[in-house]
């Protein structure tokens, strides 16, 4: 049987695509398996009894090693903010390539707190900050100084120690560009240094509130349980900045979706499936309920997702436990069949995830596939014709071609950078002022435009010659050839509409990195959970590769 | 040090503010990245082109001819960059193509660089006594690294070189001569045993 890929029209609609999860696929699945026969060390822990000070962890392979920097520092209370407006944080971080020499520890303790505004070198590799969650890390040094493992429901409600705000990378504030690194095999996946940087993170929260506690009340303090430990990850805070990326970057969103999809029509290609691979199905599905019910937001928008989820997973388990026999042909196929005529688009892609936990062989290649060498598809062909670039939208934009931007609800937010801190923005443009400046993020409009100047240019005019009168809609001359051959390299919605929610296109790279728990602090920003449950690094060697669905609470 | 990833955005950003498209403005990007990339100074040149801009106009040129001129200004080098990649397989047949005056002649370099990679050929970049092969983009070489680069230029040349060795016959008989030395003479077992197929082959 042959399974065609899942239409682009449907899965890149912006709904769709804020209602994906993380999968094997997900960024730090694929570095934790990457990574877990490297050597983990800390090879530095200088703090004082307050936590402050300078500690260095790395991961070792042959001749190359990795070593993630941390510089803890004390800050006012009324000083720590999760915005990118924030300028002191009370951790900060870097990922220096190789072993850092005395003299690099010195010059990154005087950038790397500074973040934005200070200056990293090419032997960096990426650069984040982190803030506690104070309530948290406050009862946990209480608790362990004291001699007790801390309150357990108050970790699971939250779930971390600290929560990083940015994670910067490829040639940012002078960190290495990407394309000094980009041969190397053990980073053959995007992202993987960035997840690199966060998984080290964890450790030093860890290694941090033990120490603070230990220095507290060094005769009866002890260490947080390691399954404790386990079962807590890293917070992240992520507003617009991560937006524009996933339209700035057509073939990398194209190969990250279409990887999903091959995973997908892949496993619903197979005839029989094993006993083994049905059950660990199963298991992961029955399992992951407990992910959706200690899933914790304020959010209205994400309570009436997660509530639809969950009723929706329990009628899907109902389904395979009684009505579902997984020794019928094409198994997967007749349950994705099911799963798109009774249920809603997020269980629909939370089981199209879990389908993937059983069948490595179909996703482990497809890791590989999931960067992009986007040179070479920059340029233009621009001996092609007005009628070729015609054809072309009309196949790859159905649904933008039909949208009146002459309408205001259609017409009425735009993107913006911030003067002050260069981060991108969303703005309503009918009462906002700025929209002269707006970036080129409204592609559905230009899309429009676009097809609108071909209907009135001759169809044997080639593109050359139509881009001397239309300059300005070069920048999606150049996606329209794109997604002739990339077919999932563009959101099929409107960016700029009234309804947008920009928390989806948000969603969509956070799942992708192996985000859990998406606590929407509005549309525009979410606060969400990464490595819960992951394993430490003391055990990378021997884990449970479905430990998303086993351990944390 | 500022990051090539810095170098294109900056420059992206600059070419709008002044004026270019987003798309115009992403080929600067791209092109000032790949200058910075080869050791020219790209950001050097670019902030002077656009500070004169600001005093100066320049010619916008759009359907570019074997022979171009421009009566009254300068030809801008972003304009003709741009539409030298997008007419540059039309071009290809004049063999060469001439400019009377550009201004800041090196802005015009990366676009060269990835014309002679779009078509599949060396591109030889003259005017004055300065001259720059491209070489399918993945490298420039030039007798002009010396001193600054002049702010505009005249009775330029770009010149298609054809796809040809530039060595002559004999050097590399000469040469394949002593690589035969790595061969191994065969003997009759050798020619029936060694090779993978038949020494006939009918079916």
């Amino acid at each position: 049987m042959n399974i065609k890929l899942r239409d682009p029209n449907v899965i890149m609609k912006l709904s769709r695509l804020g209602s994906f999860h993380q999968s094997r696929l997900s960024f730090l699945r694929s570095f934790l398996n990457e990574f877990k026969d490297w050597d983990y060390k800390r090879d530095l822990f200088d703090l004082d009894e307050n936590g402050f000070g300078t500690a260095v962890y790395s991961f070792k392979k042959k001749d190359r090693v990795y070593s993630l920097i941390c510089f803890a520092n004390e800050i006012k209370d009324d000083e720590r903010s999760d915005r990118v407006i924030a300028t002191k944080w009370d951790a900060a971080f870097t990922l220096h390539d190789g072993v850092p020499h005395k003299k690099d520890i010195e010059r990154l303790k005087n950038e790397v707190p500074k973040q934005e505004v200070g200056r990293l070198s090419y032997k960096e590799l990426t650069l984040s900050r982190a803030n506690k969650s104070v309530r948290v890390f406050n009862h946990v040094v209480e608790s362990l100084s004291n001699g007790n493992q801390p309150n357990l429901d108050l970790l699971n409600k939250v779930g971390y120690l600290y929560r990083t705000t940015a994670v910067y990378g490829s040639g940012k504030f002078g960190l290495a560009d990407r394309f000094r690194i980009k041969n190397r095999e053990e980073i053959n996946g995007p992202f993987r240094l960035e997840m690199m940087l966060v998984y080290l993170v964890r450790q030093f929260t860890f290694d941090q509130v033990n120490h603070v506690a230990k220095k507290r009340n060094p005769k009866s303090a002890t260490e947080l349980d390691l399954k404790i430990c386990k079962n807590l990850g890293i917070g992240n805070s992520t507003g617009l900045g991560m937006a524009p990326f996933i339209v700035n970057h057509p073939t990398l969103l194209n190969n990250w979706i279409l990887c999903r999809e091959t995973a997908l029509k892949k496993i619903r290609e197979i005839k029989k499936v094993e006993i083994k691979d049905s059950n660990m199905f199963k298991e992961c599905v029955r399992n992951s309920i407990k992910n959706i019910t200690s899933w914790n937001t304020e959010s209205a928008y994400q309570l009436v997702k997660i509530k639809d989820l969950l009723k929706d997973v329990r009628k899907f388990i109902n389904f395979i436990e009684k009505d579902f026999n997984f020794k019928d042909d094409y198994p997967f196929n007749k349950i994705f069949f099911w799963l798109e005529k009774e249920t809603c688009e997020e269980c629909i892609e939370y089981i199209v995830s879990i389908m993937m936990e059983p069948f490595s062989e179909i996703t482990q290649p497809l890791i590989k596939e999931m960067s992009s060498d986007e040179e070479k598809y920059f340029n233009i062909p621009t001996e092609r014709t007005v009628e070729e670039l015609k054809s072309i939208l009309e196949r790859k934009y159905p649904n933008i071609l039909v949208i009146n931007f002459e309408k205001k609800e259609n017409n009425t937010k735009f993107w913006f950078i911030s003067k002050n801190k260069e981060e991108p923005r969303l703005a309503d443009r009918f009462e906002e002022q700025g929209s002269d400046l707006e970036q080129p993020l409204a592609i559905a409009r230009d899309i429009k435009e676009l097809y609108n100047q071909l209907l009135q240019s001759k169809n044997n005019l080639t593109i050359d010659k139509f881009l001397i009168e239309n300059s300005h809609l070069r920048h999606v001359v150049r996606r329209a050839f794109i997604i002739e051959k990339f077919p999932y390299s563009e959101i099929q919605d409107n960016t700029i509409s009234e309804k947008i929610v920009p928390i989806d296109m948000l969603r969509l790279k956070l799942s992708f990195f192996g985000a859990l728990k998406f606590d929407p602090r509005s549309d525009k920003w979410l606060r969400i959970c990464m490595f819960q449950g992951a394993p430490l690094p003391h055990e990378l060697n021997n884990y449970d590769e479905q430990w998303v669905y086993k351990n944390h609470s | 040090m500022k990051s090539l990833s810095e170098i294109e955005t900056t420059s992206k950003r600059a070419s709008r503010a002044l004026g270019f498209t987003w798309g115009e403005a992403e080929e600067v990007g791209k092109s000032i990245r790949l200058l910075e990339l080869f050791g020219f100074p790209g950001i050097k040149n670019l902030n002077q082109y656009y500070k004169s801009r600001k005093t100066e106009n320049f010619e916008k040129i759009k359907l570019i001819n074997q022979i171009n001129k421009s009566e009254k200004l300068l030809y801008c080098p972003i304009t003709l960059g741009v539409r030298l990649m997008d007419q540059i397989k039309k071009l290809e047949i004049f063999q060469k193509c001439l400019f009377n005056g550009i201004a800041y002649p090196i802005l015009l370099l990366p676009f060269l660089s990835r014309c002679s990679e779009i078509i599949g050929k060396k591109i030889l970049f003259k005017f004055d006594k300065n001259e720059f092969l491209l070489n399918f983009n993945v490298s420039i070489s030039s007798n002009s690294f010396q001193g600054e680069f002049p702010i505009k230029a005249s009775d330029l040349e770009v010149i298609f070189l054809e796809n040809k060795d530039n060595f002559s016959d004999v050097e590399w008989k000469n040469l394949y001569k002593i690589s035969e030395d790595t061969f191994v003479e065969e003997t009759d077992s050798l020619k029936k045993g060694a090779a993978g197929a038949g020494l006939t082959d009918n079916d």
